[in-house]
């Protein structure tokens, strides 16, 4: 029998098994933040064991608090800092060129198709976008990870998500992983990696695959998976030009991690997306999911633009989008955060960061913050945010705070309105307005 | 091998996720000893007190579904242990919570609904006691009963090593 594309991966690292149903890999990269490395570093130091498996492959960043908010979290990046510093780690990004890690590494060319990629952060899940079995971890997983590269998984079994119909206008990446979040609900997928294949998928760009590979922790998957191509291949050029004569050459290298025709599923499904609408969450857990329509109207205090999910080039366009010649409702507050500096600056010269504060958004640095309830946008009891990120747990932004996941362009057209709001006949009229 | 159990408290609810187990606004701490006294302080849970004096007791806690969900945050099994509760018996877990527990050298042991639904009927007063030969959990509360579980041999290497940090080093 033939071989999924995580099994091809996982036979490439095989380093053990220490039973037939338990595999320990080698690593390709071990990526660290400063909220879960801390710990692991400080009890390497305690056991006299504070070495690197490879200084090259680890790869360091402050994102989830910076700056710093206090002396609690100017001490974890410290710690981090330091310990990047002594053991020559080059690739440690610090104020200024930080920015939220699962935008920021993909940026740097770091994850490559065929890889294994582990960190301290659930949504490693994201770099499943290029090819490569990217899981998060825990911090012991993480402490083992930097001093021997290596990390344990059981077998891998695959659920084949094939993706077929054609995305409406307004609708997208982040509708079509809530909508299949809602159908497999919050442990559908625990243990196994999901695959995403088909016609939407092979049109995606690498930002929106980022995206739909993102939340593939929600359904409890160990990781999600695209199947590497041009798109791949286009988006790695400036990386990998030196180990290719060609993008057509690095196409076919990269076909080598393709599942095999007859390879083993846990279970296919199939999905076909024409005629979806924008979907929103309403309750406490991702999978709890329903249509734009019927969500229309409710209140919110708050509208938060960027993370790890959705702090991209592409997800700021199509915001702005809705934004170009509005106001934000005089009840809301918008925040932008562009997930990276290169995003950021791309922004700019767009004139994108101009139309989002002419708006009336404030634009916060790139940093993970608000999403996990940390810093720059923190909910009161009681508020509620339209959110672009990931997660709508009791209490995710802030004590007592309701979040509702939704796509960026829906965050825009709910911050204009103020009330949670369908942004395709926004959409429509400013394309109409174009014409 | 290590003991596991004591005196049982139940969280009789599905998809507990890490944020419920210890806030993220506790992920500054740079030492898991600070993090004990925030145990379970954002559950949403009818009726449930974080203060619970039976909760302090605790050496285990039985619960339902999907539980550990969310974040990777390993500091959600680290409360745990710096409360003294190193086993946890549920229906289910998320992936990353199940190895932080057992990379932490402490017992996730997964049981099928009815036998939850069965230790539950044993009323508030419970205690458990696992038998790691024989794979069975023994629950003392308004009767005895014991269940059969399953335990992945790798899972009970990592238990036996006392966690996976110990278990690489010495092979790998």
């Amino acid at each position: 029998m033939g071989q999924t594309i995580a099994e091809k991966i996982f036979a490439a690292h095989r380093r053990d098994t220490p039973t037939p149903d338990n595999a320990v890999l080698n690593l390709d990269v071990v990526l660290a933040h400063e909220i879960t490395t801390p710990i692991a570093i400080n009890d390497l130091v305690a056991r006299g064991m504070d070495r690197v498996f490879d200084s090259a492959k680890i790869k360091a960043v402050i994102d989830h608090v910076t700056p710093s908010k206090d002396s609690k979290t100017a001490t974890q990046g410290k710690i981090l800092r330091d310990w990047a510093r002594r053991h020559q780690i080059k690739d440690f990004f610090d104020i200024g060129a930080n920015g939220v890690c699962h935008a920021l590494f993909p940026e740097k060319g770091f994850i490559r198709p065929g890889y294994t990629v582990i960190m301290g952060d659930s949504h490693t899940c994201t770099h499943g976008a290029f090819g490569a079995f990217a899981a998060g971890v825990g911090t012991t997983d993480l402490e083992v990870g930097i001093l021997k590269g290596v990390c344990s998984f059981r077998r891998p079994e695959t659920i084949k998500m094939a993706i077929t119909g054609k995305l409406a206008d307004g609708v997208y990446a982040k509708d079509v992983i809530l909508f299949i979040i809602k159908t497999l609900t919050v442990n559908g997928a625990t243990d196994k990696i999901l695959e995403f294949v088909g016609p939407v998928v092979d049109a995606m760009s690498m930002e929106a695959r980022m995206t739909l590979c993102n939340m593939a922790i929600e359904a409890g998957a160990t990781c999600g998976i695209c199947l590497p191509d041009r798109t791949t291949a286009a988006y790695l050029w400036p990386f990998i030009q030196g180990d290719y004569a060609s993008v057509d050459a690095a196409v076919a290298d990269f076909r080598q991690w393709h599942s095999d025709p007859d390879a083993g599923y846990a279970s296919t499904m199939a999905l076909d997306i024409s005629g979806l609408e924008p979907q929103v969450t309403y309750g406490f857990k991702p999978d709890e999911v329903k249509d734009v329509t019927t969500m229309a109207g409710t209140r919110v205090d708050q509208v938060y633009i960027g993370s790890c999910t959705n702090g991209r080039i592409e997800d700021l366009r199509e915001a702005a989008r809705i934004l170009a010649g509005r106001r934000i409702a005089a009840t809301v507050r918008g925040i932008l955060s562009p997930a990276t500096p290169k995003v950021y600056v791309r922004a700019l010269e767009e004139g994108i960061i101009k139309t989002f504060m002419e708006a009336g958004f404030c634009v916060t640095n790139p940093t993970c913050g608000a999403c996990l309830g940390m810093s720059n946008g923190v909910l009161a009891a009681g508020e509620v945010c339209a959110s672009t990120t990931n997660r709508n747990f009791n209490g995710r932004m802030g004590k007592g705070g309701m979040v509702h996941l939704m796509s960026p362009a829906t965050a825009a057209a709910t911050a204009v309105a103020g009330v949670i709001t369908d942004p395709r006949p926004c959409l429509r009229q400013a394309k109409e307005a174009k014409l | 091998m290590k003991k596991f159990g004591g005196p049982a408290f139940v969280l009789d609810r599905s998809d507990i996720n890490t944020d419920e187990i210890i806030p993220a606004r506790y992920l500054t701490e740079n030492s898991k000893e600070a993090l004990a006294p925030h145990l379970l302080e954002d559950l949403n849970l009818d009726g449930f007190d974080p203060r619970d004096e039976k909760l302090r007791q605790a050496r285990a806690i039985v619960t339902r579904g999907n539980f550990g969900c969310g974040s990777s945050r390993e500091h959600a099994v680290w409360v745990f242990e710096k409360n003294n509760i190193d086993l946890v018996v549920a229906e289910s877990f998320a992936r990353i919570f199940r190895q932080n527990m057992f990379n932490c050298g402490m017992l996730a042991v997964e049981l099928p609904k009815e036998d939850i639904d069965a230790i539950v009927a044993l009323g508030p007063d419970l205690t458990l006691a696992v038998d790691l030969e024989k794979n069975v959990l023994m629950a003392q509360g308004s009767h005895k009963a014991s269940f059969a579980f399953a335990l992945n041999p790798f899972d009970r290497e990592l238990v036996r090593a006392g966690g996976w940090l110990a278990f690489a080093d010495a092979h790998y």
